[in-house]
């Protein structure tokens, strides 16, 4: 079952209902409550809710994004509010100061949003496009690579090493992205390769 | 983590020692004071600040930093001498009864085998004597003298609580309060859990920090039982993943590790990696490691891995040192020795120490790539921000190339949280302009070399062309056919031995769990342990139902926890030798005659007798370790070692300075300062304010927490004529920094060995880009050294000195 669904038609079951009856039908004890359930239908109403995890520390609590446009029908969609996942087991709705704050993250001014060039002696980034970005970068590693690369050891061994370019991995990426990330660096032969999990 | 954030409310004592969970961890400390509020559990910190964990504390010791060891090693003999030992978990848990090699000895500092000249040891007699049934020889009685418990009880005999309060500078009675409350837990039905962070890391004997409290752990029959456990407390939100997918020099997915250059042939490789039960009946359980690693290079390689070619072996690039970390990776850069390097959401200008040689490093490359969705100052390294960053960019010849990546809001798939839990989550947001995720970025770079090398040849292509790219998008891999790989498939259709007509695995399905990976080819897994997360079933890792039988607080259908979703690492040690809980009002599973059943997923075969299988299946003796063997390099039982830069000598070794394995480069051991000239004691930490250098981007964090500061005490502020919220400078051997002074009576100077020991505290979240204002971090100052085996920096303790000074023109 999804969960995701049931749990916004149940609310929107409620909000449809809040109208036309008490708060103390509904079982609620207090007004904050109620309050609270007669916002969240009109969030739901006009908002796009996602499911997502705060990407600070490893508690990982829930959170609810909430955007206008819904990406899913292939809208342009843009985030306009977060909040606690309630549902989580161990969150429950609760963020701290740093996942209170998400939305700025996600709309921070020093968002990037071009790849970059900065040639050597230089004293500023020029913007350029994706193709040309990643053809460079390929050639650079290849490059460097093909001139590197250490097949056999002294002794003869074979050791298909190459040490002289390095990688350092994410700590907030997926796991899906790591595991694509290893695939491209390990087949490459690199062994210069560490994650952030000691800083 | 070996349980769960949820789990903590089950605890009777959590100590804090190491971390600082209120500040670091809000929304997972919340389970303390749950458990405080409806168990009455109670909360000791240990820590060189009155901390926000020290705050709601029910006892607070203070801590010279870097001398956790000589603290937890206290406790221990304190228990032993006090008869507070959870006997039957000793006995039939752990290594206790096992007796050690003859010439296994321990003198002035210094375990047998050391060579000065290598900063390592000959590590052959650490170990255990097998007999002539090839079976570890024991000592059910405890008699022999060369038993590990004796050896334990003689190695900790020094740590008396004098000594713990000369070297840690914590009074005596404070320590021995916090004994006697550790000691409690002893009892069958009392449990304390451990949780810490890099407090205990970013040390250069942080690993034998963690192993001392994990063997008192031990003691006192506190792991694998709920409310216990040895607790780390991640500190970024994937970085338990990026670890279990092995993005390090030396690992292979699920941590198996990557072969050396001795290990010339795939055969001599498996030699090394058979574990051969070590104690009659023993599961031993990487007895299956050949399955998993056959199955990972069928992953990696498809096809062009195969029987005949070793599965592949040959496209492992093979190691010449024990690991190429992030140091010793900026010390090659430093030496002109590397070329290139790709950043992805990392930023090593600010995370690593001493800064200083970073930047000379970093200037040293042809190329540098980095892949953020924010500026860093690693990408901007050569940019001038006057005293922040001090270069020139005419000087410096790094091309530098700055990809713009998505952020969590606008990304799908998995994150894998301290407690090992598998969290699928849900892109909400379009990316801005033209950022794109990294998982489109890494495909990208590789097609784009992969088509190089086809078109024009170059060196050794064929791991690279022959990659297995099973992606329908080539250039857009999706986050849920990456999960599939991650879990694992079937290459080949598998018979039934019992019934030919039958198909045991079907070709092109999901594997449901890891127990049916093989080691002929006919299974494919991206990595072992994550295997059951996306089965025929289902995404597993998508699960949401928050139903908690009996509140146990396993929540077994939210999500999937590694390995096989089970919640509690080794929860078989919950149950005695019979299979009963030791305590019944916290059963997590239980032996009913024929099989393991409960609120867990029993970490054990589900028909392994009680009495005769062990639960630490992973370990081939079948028991956990209070003797670790020849496994760590700087010694099988933990000693205190002073920080390389400490304010005092070492007392129970005066001639050893720092610990005498871990790893220094020629030319920084000549950059650690002494105390003569650097006479306070400093350690860095983070702020609940702020995550790493990230927030210093985010409006609201920027305004509760603008701007750089050093916290001191009232007694050194008075001592050097600092006030507070007047500026100072702070400076070590390695660098000097200016920051706004908060005196403050959270720090108090400690007496060390008669010394009076004054401690500066540095918060490490500013930086030259974003909207906080400008400034400096704690590894402008801190030493280029690592922990012995791992190679995490020592941040928390070194030597700095500090004067007042006129603060800039407003």
């Amino acid at each position: 079952m999804n969960m995701e669904l049931s749990r916004r038609h149940f609310l929107k079951g409620v909000g449809a209902g809040l109208a036309g009856t008490t708060v103390g039908a509904l079982g609620f004890g207090d007004v904050e409550s109620a309050y609270a359930a007669s916002i969240r239908p009109f969030r739901l109403a006009n908002l796009t809710e996602t499911r997502n995890t705060c990407p600070y520390c490893s508690v990982a609590c829930g959170i609810v994004m909430y955007s206008k446009g819904d990406l899913k029908k292939g809208d342009k969609a843009e985030i306009v509010h977060i909040e606690g996942d309630a549902d989580h087991p161990t969150n429950r709705g609760t963020l701290c100061p740093k996942g209170s704050a998400l939305l700025d993250f996600v709309h921070a001014e020093t968002r990037l949003k071009y790849p970059m060039i900065r040639k050597p002696g230089s004293d500023k980034f020029e913007r350029v496009s994706w193709d040309f970005a990643l053809d460079r970068i390929a050639r650079l590693l290849k490059e460097d690579r093909d001139r590197n690369f250490i097949a056999r050891n002294n002794d003869g061994t074979t050791v298909n090493r190459w040490v002289t370019t390095g990688f350092l991995a994410a700590s907030a990426t997926t796991n899906e992205t790591a595991f694509v990330t290893y695939k491209a660096v390990r087949s490459a032969g690199m062994l210069v390769f560490d994650n952030q999990a000691r800083v | 983590m070996t349980n769960a954030w949820t789990d903590i409310r089950n605890t009777d004592l959590v100590v804090i020692m190491g971390g600082n969970a209120a500040e670091a961890h809000p929304c997972g400390f919340k389970w303390v004071t749950e458990a405080k509020a409806n168990r009455g559990a109670k909360l000791i910190v240990v820590d060189p600040r009155y901390t926000r964990s020290a705050s709601v504390a029910d006892f607070y010791a203070p801590i010279r930093p870097g001398t956790d060891i000589a603290f937890l090693l206290g406790v221990i003999n304190y228990c032993i001498q006090n008869d507070k030992v959870q006997w039957d978990y000793v006995k039939a848990f752990t290594s206790a009864p096992y007796l050690v090699k003859a010439g296994f000895k321990y003198e002035d500092g210094l375990f047998d085998g050391y060579d000065e000249s290598k900063r390592d040891y000959n590590r052959s007699n650490w170990d255990l004597q097998i007999g002539p049934d090839g079976a570890v020889m024991v000592d059910e009685t405890l008699q022999d003298p060369r038993c590990v418990w004796n050896l334990l009880k003689a190695h900790v005999a020094q740590y008396t609580p004098d000594m713990v309060s000369r070297i840690c500078g914590t009074p005596k009675d404070k320590f021995l309060k916090v004994c006697d409350m550790i000691a409690m837990t002893s009892a069958k039905d009392k449990v304390m859990t451990s949780m810490y962070a890099l407090g205990w890391t970013q040390h250069s004997k942080g690993s034998q920090n963690i192993r001392a409290m994990a063997m008192l752990q031990l003691i006192l029959g506190n792991i694998g039982v709920r409310g216990g456990g040895m607790n780390a407390l991640r500190g970024h939100s994937n970085i338990q993943g990026l670890t279990d997918i092995g993005l390090m020099s030396n690992l292979i997915p699920g941590y198996l590790t990557l072969p050396n250059e001795r290990e010339t042939t795939f055969d001599t490789y498996m030699a090394t990696r058979g574990f051969k039960p070590l104690r009659p009946g023993q599961m031993s359980y990487w007895q299956n490691y050949r399955k998993f690693f056959v199955s990972f290079q069928k992953a990696m390689w498809g096809s062009a891995a195969t029987l005949e070619n070793n599965w592949a072996y040959d496209y492992l690039p093979k190691l010449d040192v024990p690991a190429y970390d992030v140091l010793r990776a900026f010390e090659l850069m430093h030496q002109g020795k590397m070329n290139g390097y790709i950043c992805q959401g990392f930023n090593p200008l600010l995370s690593f120490p001493n800064r200083k040689k970073l930047t000379v490093a970093l200037s040293k490359l042809k190329f540098l790539v980095t892949m953020d969705p924010l500026e860093t100052e690693t990408s901007r390294f050569w940019e001038n921000h006057g005293e922040h960053n001090d270069v020139d960019p005419s000087k410096i010849q790094t091309e530098v190339i700055q990809l713009p990546s998505t952020c969590f809001a606008e990304d799908e798939g998995a994150l894998v949280n301290s407690g090992r839990w598998l969290q699928w989550h849900w892109a909400g947001a379009t990316p801005p302009a033209e950022a794109k995720a990294d998982a489109w970025i890494m495909a990208q770079i590789h097609l784009r070399l992969k088509e190089l090398y086809q078109k024009e040849g170059g060196a050794y292509a064929d791991p690279i062309v022959n990659l297995h790219w099973p992606y329908k998008d080539k250039n857009d891999p999706k986050p849920e056919e990456i999960a599939k790989e991650l879990n694992g498939y079937v290459v080949e259709n598998v018979a039934d031995p019992n019934d030919s007509s039958k198909m045991l695995l079907q070709k092109g399905k999901q594997v449901p769990g890891f127990a049916v990976l093989r080691d002929d080819g006919s299974t494919a897994c991206g990595n072992w342990i994550y295997s059951g997360c996306f089965t025929e079933a289902g995404n597993a890792m998508a699960r949401r139902d928050n139903s908690d039988p009996d509140d146990a607080g396993t929540y077994l259908k939210w999500a999937f926890a590694w390995p096989a979703n089970r919640r509690i690492l080794y929860n078989r040690a919950s149950a005695d030798l019979n299979g009963k809980p030791w305590d019944p009002s916290r059963k997590l599973i239980e032996w009913d005659g024929s099989k393991w059943s409960g609120y867990d997923v029993p970490d054990i075969a589900p028909a392994a007798k009680p009495d005769v299988v062990g639960p630490f299946i992973m370990n081939p003796e079948g028991t956990a370790r209070l003797f670790t063997r020849g496994m760590m390099r700087d010694g099988p039982f933990p000693t205190h070692y002073e920080p390389f830069e400490s304010p005092v000598t070492n007392v129970v070794a005066p001639k050893v300075r720092g610990n005498p394995a871990a790893r220094v480069f020629r030319g920084d051991m000549e950059q650690f300062g002494d105390s003569k000239e650097f006479p306070y004691a400093a350690t860095s930490y983070r702020l609940t304010e702020h995550f790493h250098f990230w927030t210093k981007h985010v409006q609201p964090n920027a305004v509760v927490q603008p701007e750089f500061f050093v916290e001191i005490s009232e007694e050194l502020a008075k001592e050097k004529g600092i006030t507070s919220g007047g500026w100072v400078r702070v400076w070590s051997k390695r660098g000097s920094v200016k920051a706004k002074a908060v005196v403050t009576k959270r720090i108090k100077p400690l007496i060390c060995d008669g010394k009076t020991v004054h401690v500066v505290g540095i918060p490490l979240h500013w930086g030259f880009t974003g909207v906080a204002r400008k400034g400096f971090g704690p590894n402008s100052l801190t030493p280029y050294v690592g922990d012995a085996n791992i190679e995490t920096p020592e941040y928390k303790a070194f030597l700095v000195d500090i004067e007042p000074i006129a603060g800039p023109v407003a």
